[in-house]
Order: C-alpha cells, then structure tokens, then sequence
C-alpha cells in the first residue's frame, strides 16, 4: 500500500490506529499488573476507536465516495461507554482479587485454571 | 298375614339368622369378648332365636291344618286301643292300589290361592318377591274328580331368589314347606341350640392358649397354640344354616348347594383339631367319601333336568314362557293320573330319543313332531321306555344320601368323624349332616319306583346289620355311638325302603333327640375321664349321676324300651312302625323277607351294644382307679341340655290329645299316591311295596311289637349277664369265636379292603403319574430350560462385548479428549492473551490464503 506524502488520508489513521491496537495487545500481553492489563484493554479499544473515526470522517473521504455520515463517531461513542462499563467491571474484579490475593499480578490469578 | 306368605318368612328368618351369626364371628370373632368368648353368646342367641322362629312357624302350621284325627296317624293312640281296625280300610285284600287313606278334614285345607297371577304381589313387603310365583299349593279338601282316592297333602312353594334362568331350566333360592320342613327346622334348630349351650361348657379349654397332647412336636414336648373358641361357634353357625338350608330348599339344586356347604362345614368341624394328623385324615376322608356319593348325586340331577327341565319339587315359574311349569312330584305323580306314579313324558320322549328323531325325519313341522311325540308317549311308556331313566334317577340322588348319611359302602367316613369335638359329633350325627341323607330320601320319597325302593330298603339292611356288629366290641365310647348311629340310618333307609314313609322320617326325628342325648352324655363322660376308652371307665354312675342317668334314658329310647302296647320312650314307637312295615313287606314279598331279619336281628345286637356301654362305663366297679378319682360331674351348662333332651328323648315319640305328636304331623304331609301300595314287576322283579297304614293291622302290630320287645329284652339280658353280673365272661366269648371277633374288631376289614382297592391303586397310580412327571416332563422342561440359558449367556456375551464395548469406547474418547483439552485451559490472563493474538493471527492468514481471489477482487 502506498502512502502519499504531504497529505493526511485514511491510510495514515489506520496506521496509528494499528499501532495503538498492537501496543495494547502487547501491554495485555506482556504485564503482569492487571491494572496495566487494563491499561493495554484501553489502548486496543482506542485503537479501534481510531479506525471507526477515520472511516466514518467525510473529510478524509476520497472525491466521489459516499460520505459514512456521523455513523463513525456514534460508533466510537458507543465504545467508549461500553469501555467505561468494562472499566468499571474489571476494576471492581480487580480490587476484589487484590482483596483476596493481597496482590493483583494476573500470573497468580490461576483460580480458573482447567 | 296369611298362611302362606307366613311361614315362608318365618322359617327364612330362621334359616339366615345363623348365616348372620357365621358374618359377625366371622369378622369380629377374636374381638367377641375376652378371647372370643362372646361367640357363644352371639352363635347360641342365633341359634335359640331361629328356634323360637320356628316354634312360631309350627303354631302357624298347626293353626292352618290341624292334625286331622287322632286315630288317623297317631301311632301311639293305636298302641293305647291296641287293637284299632283302621276305620277306612276297603277290604281286608292286599291289593293295596284300591286303598285310600282318609280325607283330610275339612278344616284342613290351606289357605293358599292356587296359582294365578292376580293372587300374588299384593301381600309383599319386599320388592325381590314381585317376579315370583308365590301361592299356596294345594287343597286338601275336594280335588275334582280323582280326589276319591288320593289328596295332595299341603305344602307351600315359591321362589326368594332367582340365580339363572334360561331355556327351562331355573335355578333359584326358594322354598317348599310342608309339615316335615316345619318339623325338622324345630328339630333342627332344638338340638343345635341344647349343642350350642353344651358346647359353651365343654369348648371352654379353647378360650385359652392349648397344648395339644396328642400332637408331639420333633424337637420332643406338645404343640401348643391359640384358642380356636370363636372359630367352632363359627363353623358350628354356618353348619346349622346350611342343614336348614337343605331342610326349606324347593328344589334340587339348592339342596345340591346346601348339601356341599353342609359337606365343608363337616370338614371344617372334623378336622378342628387339625394338627393332629387323625382329625386332619378324617376330615378329608368324610369330604373324600361324601364326594364318591355326591357324583351319582349329579348323575341324577342330570337325568331329571335332562329329561324333564325342572329341579323344583312343586310348582315353578317356566322361565322360557312365563307360565306355571308343573314340579317333580307333579310329574311323577301327576293328579289327572290319581297321583300314581307314572314314567313322565320328558323322561319317556328323552329315552326314546330314536323314534323321535325318527318322527322328525319323516315330518319338517316341528309343531306336528311335537304333537306327534305327545300321542306317542303313552305308547312308549307302556313299552317302558324312561324306567331305567327314572331308576337311574332314584338311584343318582340316593347315591348321594348314601354319602351323607353314612350308608353302605360309604359308611367309613362317620366313625373317623369322631375326631372332632363331641359337640360336633352330636350335631353330625342327629340333627344336621346324616339327618340330611335320610331327610332328602324322605322329601324326594314321590319320585322313587319301587326297584329304588328296593335298593334303599337292602342298602339300610345291609348297613344295620354291619354297623350294629361292629358296634358290639368297640371300645372307644364314641366309636360305639358312631356304628350305632350308622346302624340307626341304616334302620331308617330300610323303613323308607320298604315304604314306611312316616315310620321312617319318625325315627329320624325321634333319633335325633336320642342319639344327640347319647352323645352329649359320652362328651361329658369324656370331659370328665380324659379317655374315650370304656375299658378305663366303670362305676362313674355314682360319680356322675346326671350324665349316668339321662344316659340310660338315651339307651332305653335307643333300644326302644317301653311298656309293649301302653307306652314307651320315643324310640319304641318309631321303632315299632319300622318293625311292622319290615314285616308286612316280609309278609307280601317272602324273597325278601332277609330284611326283616336284619331289622328284629339289629334290634336285638342294639339292645345288646347300648347297654354293654351303658353297663361298662356306669356301672360295676372303676376299672382304672385313677380315671375314677378324677372323674366329676360336668357343669351345669353342660347337664341341663341333658336333662331338656332326655326330656324329649322319652315324650318325643307320644301323641298328646288332639292327635298332636310327631306321626299325626308327619302324617299331613304324606307324598300324594303313597298312602296306597304299589305292586310292580318292574326291572327287579316283582315288588310289592306295603301301604303304610296296613302296618297298624292288629296281626302285623302285635307281632312286631312283641318281636321288638323279645329282642331287646335279649339284648338287654345278655349285656346285662356280660357285663353287669358276669355270668358270661366277655374275654371267653370273644375266644370262643376268634376269628368272627378280630373280623369284627378289624370292622369288617372294610377300611382295610378300602385301602388295598382304593387308595393303594390310586397311590401307585399317581406314583406311575408322579414318576412320568419328574423322569420325562421334568427333564424336558429342565432341557429346555437349559438350552435358553444357553443361548441367553450367548446373548450375553455380545451385548458385553459389543454393545457395551461400543458405548464405552464413545465415554472413554470424550473422556480422553475432555482430560487433553483441560491442560489448555490454565488461568494465566497474559497466556490466553497470547492465544487470542495467535488465533487472530492465525485466522486473518488462512483467511487471506484461502479468500486470496476474493479480496484480490
């Protein structure tokens, strides 16, 4: 894929849009505190708000392309509510465990474990 | 009320009350006071209830048809005249056919409306009666134009209960009473309750838990178990029930029915000390014995119903046409026929089944046949078609009287019955079972032809004769009042035998108040001596002078002692009229006068075994002297039905003024056409059965009388010389003739001959059977069962194999996989993220390796 030079277009979005995804899924990946887990599942989703964004923005669209409306940015709202949701869920997971295990290293958190 | 609506309700009454009692035993005897004793109470109340229903029914049948004359029936008035010339007699002759016996008086014509349908319905209380035909039979006074000669005696029929009804053919619960139904019910129902009081005193021992002596256990020492007290008065209620069951029946299959029930009742009372294998033994063998004779019983209910499509003795509804059906007695003796007998036309057209299929043959019109056949029958008769039918008839049923009343060859049973309590074998042996024998030939007298008569006359011969021999050197007390018994119903079969239809039935009835005495007496010798053998007993006469005293009365009544032609204890007069009906008919048929030799030669061997009794265990002195000092008079529930039937055993047999007595009774109720005799030279020769009323001839009388008198007096003195003075010593007799002693002893070796033809073929017989079955049916059931076995452990093996091993193998793969894929699932957050980024990873390659084209596209 090739990347004009000198003008923003979707492309660069997306770029930076799969660098956020990439970095939270290695932050999920690679920490052992689960609040930067949590951090690395905020990151994943704006990632993905990113990339909503970018597709519903008629600026960015090309000449002659159906314009997506403000479809993007309702998405991205949706997201960010529901990561706020799912923020307040797994920290309340969190502190419950840290009450439990005096600890929140997700390696410890092997309660499920088949 | 009247009459005839009366006495049936009455006597019903009288007859359910004691099945009342058997229901009420029978779901609350333990309960019945402590330990049952209240059964005494309840059955006794029963029983003594039916009595007073019964004495009702006599006054009500005595109000309706006064004894008609003194001088008509009553035997003992004859006695008193001594010489009384028969004021009806037509001809000194014997041509007996042109006799006639006396109208019955004017006033003693029932009351009974004769049969139409308007006379009945009204008067019902109960709506079950509605569809029965109810109505007083007949009419004493004027009967059209043959009532010269002979009358219908008085008799009420009708139907309570209708079980079936098809074709001809009805079998209901009904009822025919006439003066010897009315008779017997206050027989019956007297006896049973002086037994039942008795019985209250001697079954005491059952009120308790009982150790059996005679039943030794394996493990050494005596059975012991509960008082059985409210199951005797139980047995003894139902027994009672069935016996006047027998008595009211109107027709023969009901008497079948209560003659069955009366055939268990037996069996339960035998064998009431069943654990004993003697009561138990005998107890089948009375049952065993009594259906030997019931089988010709159904041999001749087949023949009657089969021929002539009624089982009632008088009128009957036909159920096929709604009209009135003539009765046996009807038939056989019809009135347009002057009540002689004849062949009936059922019975005839039923032999010559021949001619009248020939007859249908030749002509398609049934109607036409039918009226054909109906011309033909006289003819028929005439050539005799239907006699052997007829006598095979009077044969069947008296088979089964032979049965119950202890004939020859069926006696063996009556002297094993003795095993059970003494109340029962005064019960069994006057009022109810043999009663029903000799009752049943009496009440079905109309129907007998004389070749039946003659072999009822040789069978009551040959069995007095029997019975009295054996009886003489019995030790057993009872065993000697069981063959007397026998002997005494062999006295009155031959009576009815040789056609004294009233002397018979009255020695029935003066027997049963006797004989029950007698065996009461020896209950309460027994409960007093612990032993039924006289030679322990002897001089208990001071000791127990109630049971010593009535006993003798009993004896005296037994031998038939008495004042010859003034006055005597019951027995005389019956036995008397006996004597002299033997000897008349001795006198007209001389080829058979063997019979008369068999009734004076029974009345001496009586004579002589009563008071050998008498003597051995009243008088002299004690035998055994521990038996003596234990001895005691019974209680007095036990003495006072003694002294009541001692009572009667002596007045039972007089006339009191006005004709009322027994005979005069027993008189009114005479089958139509039997007064006269009859001469036949049917199908066992020439016959000639004596007309009853000859019998009171001056020259018969006084000779009969006088043989009855001289033999019993014989008796008396011989037993008297054996055992009371002994001049003569019984041990010397009895070596003198050895072998005719162990033949008697041995009881004609009939139990024995029984055994070697009967029982001991029909052993090896089921043994062949039994030996059949375990050898070639056993082992074939055993092969087959042993080939499916076979082939299930086959099937077995597949469904372990295959089957299962198929449903295993599914559980242990998933189990497998299950435990494999459980290592996956580890719980570490950042592993699981690894995955799903390889698993992204992974999927977003295949999909571009497989989807290349497309997103090319």
């Amino acid at each position: 894929m090739l990347i004009a030079v000198g003008t923003v277009s979707v492309a660069h979005y997306l770029i930076v849009g799969a660098i956020l995804f990439t970095a939270g899924i290695a932050c999920m990946a690679v920490k052992r505190n689960a609040l930067g887990v949590l951090m690395g599942i905020e990151l994943v989703l704006n990632g993905a708000n990113l990339n909503f964004v970018a597709f519903g923005s008629s600026y960015l669209a090309g000449e002659g392309r159906a314009s997506l409306g403000l479809d993007g940015e309702v998405m991205a709202l949706f997201v960010i509510l529901l990561a706020a949701a799912e923020a307040a869920v797994a920290l309340a997971i969190t502190l419950n465990f840290y009450n439990n295990h005096a600890t929140v290293d997700v390696d410890r958190a092997d309660d499920l474990r088949g | 009320m009247p009459t005839e609506n009366l006495l049936p309700l009455l006597l019903g009454v009288a007859w359910l009350i004691p099945l009342v009692s058997f229901v009420v035993i029978l779901f609350f005897g333990p309960r019945l006071g402590t330990h049952g004793k209240g059964a005494a109470a309840v059955a006794t109340t029963a029983i003594v209830t039916s009595l007073a229903m019964s004495l009702a029914a006599l006054v009500v049948w005595l109000a309706a048809h006064p004894v008609s004359s003194p001088a008509d029936g009553s035997h003992a008035e004859g006695h008193a005249a001594t010489t009384v010339e028969e004021p009806h007699r037509e001809g000194a002759s014997v041509e007996f056919v042109s006799f006639s016996p006396k109208a019955k008086a004017d006033g003693a014509a029932p009351v009974g409306a004769h049969g139409p349908a308007g006379a009945h319905g009204d008067e019902h209380h109960d709506d079950a009666h509605h569809d029965q035909a109810h109505h007083g039979e007949p009419h004493g006074a004027a009967h059209g134009d043959g009532s010269h000669h002979a009358t219908k005696p008085p008799a009420y029929t009708g139907d309570w209960y209708t079980l079936y009804a098809g074709g001809s053919l009805r079998l209901s619960i009904g009822w025919y009473i006439d003066s010897i139904t009315v008779l017997m019910f206050v027989v019956v129902t007297f006896i049973a309750s002086c037994i039942h009081f008795y019985a209250a005193g001697y079954m005491h021992d059952e009120l308790h838990p009982v150790t059996d002596s005679e039943v030794q256990l394996a493990g050494g020492g005596n059975f012991t178990r509960e008082g059985r007290f409210h199951r005797f008065f139980q047995a003894l209620s139902l027994f009672c029930f069935s016996m006047l069951g027998i008595v009211i029946a109107g027709n023969l299959a009901m008497v079948f029915v209560f003659w069955e029930l009366v055939g268990i009742c037996s069996w339960f009372l035998i064998g009431f000390y069943f654990e004993r294998h003697s009561a138990s033994t005998a107890a089948n063998k009375a049952f065993i014995v009594n259906r030997v004779g019931d089988f010709g019983m159904l041999i001749g209910l087949m023949a009657l119903w089969g021929g002539l499509g009624t089982l009632h003795f008088g009128e009957s509804v036909n159920p096929a046409t709604g009209g009135l059906q003539p009765g046996l007695f009807e038939l056989v003796r019809p009135e347009q026929n002057h009540y002689e007998q004849q062949v009936p036309a059922g019975l005839v057209a039923f032999s010559a089944a021949d001619q009248v299929a020939g007859l249908a043959r030749g002509n398609g019109d049934s109607a036409a046949v039918h009226q054909e056949v109906i011309k033909d029958v006289p003819g028929w008769r005439q050539q005799g078609y239907g006699r052997w039918l007829l006598f095979i008839a009077g044969v069947g049923i008296f088979c089964g009287c032979v049965g119950k009343s202890a004939q020859v060859p069926l006696f063996v049973w009556l002297p094993d019955a003795m095993e059970g309590p003494t109340p029962v074998s005064a019960l069994v042996h006057s009022a109810t079972m043999v009663a029903a024998g000799v009752y049943l030939v009496g009440r079905f007298f109309p129907v007998l032809t004389p070749d039946v008569l003659l072999v009822i006359a040789y069978t009551g011969g040959i069995t007095l004769f029997i019975a009295a021999t054996i009886a003489v050197t019995a030790n057993d007390i009872k065993r000697v009042l069981a063959y007397s018994t026998v002997s005494q119903l062999g006295y009155m079969m031959l009576a009815l035998g040789v056609g004294g239809w009233v002397a018979g039935l009255f020695h029935l009835v003066t027997h049963a108040f006797f004989k029950s005495l007698l065996f009461l007496c020896s209950g309460s010798v027994i409960h007093a001596c612990h032993t039924n053998d006289m030679r322990k007993m002897g001089g208990l006469l001071k000791v127990m002078p109630y049971t010593g005293w009535t006993m003798l009365v009993g004896c005296l009544a037994i031998i038939g002692a008495g004042v010859p032609f003034v006055v005597g204890f019951s027995g005389y007069y019956s036995k008397d009229a006996i004597l002299a009906q033997g000897l008349l008919f001795a006198r007209l048929n001389p080829q058979h006068s063997i019979l008369y030799l068999a009734v004076a030669g029974g009345a001496f061997i009586t004579a002589f075994y009563m008071f050998r009794l008498w003597f051995m265990t009243f008088a002299g002195k004690p035998r055994d002297q521990h038996v003596f000092d234990h001895a005691h008079e019974s209680p007095r529930i036990m003495t006072t039905p003694l002294v009541v039937l001692a009572v009667l055993a002596i007045v039972a047999g007089w006339a009191f003024p006005g004709g009322l007595g027994v005979n005069g009774l027993l008189e009114q109720s005479r089958p139509a056409g039997t007064a006269a005799g009859l001469t036949t030279a049917e199908l066992l020769g020439t016959i000639t059965i004596p007309a009853e009323h000859d019998s009171h001839a001056s020259d018969i009388h006084v000779t009969a009388t006088l043989t009855a008198f001289v033999t019993a007096l014989a008796g008396v003195l011989l037993a008297a010389a054996m055992y009371l003075k002994p001049v003569i010593s019984p041990a010397a007799v009895a070596a003198a003739v050895r072998p005719a002693y162990s033949f008697l002893v041995h009881r004609w070796y009939v139990d024995e001959l029984y055994h070697a033809i009967f029982v001991k073929p029909t052993l090896a017989l089921s043994k062949l059977i039994s030996g059949f079955d375990r050898q070639v049916i056993d082992q074939l059931i055993n092969g087959l069962a042993w080939v499916a076995r076979r082939l299930a452990g086959i099937d077995a093996l597949f469904d372990r194999i295959v089957v299962d091993g198929l449903v295993n193998a599914a559980g242990t793969l998933t189990w497998n996989a299950g435990m494999e894929l459980k290592r996956l699932q580890t719980g570490r957050l950042r592993q699981y993220v690894m995955f799903i980024v390889v698993g992204t990873v992974a999927i977003f390659v295949l999909a571009t390796l497989m989807f290349r084209t497309s997103l090319a596209g």
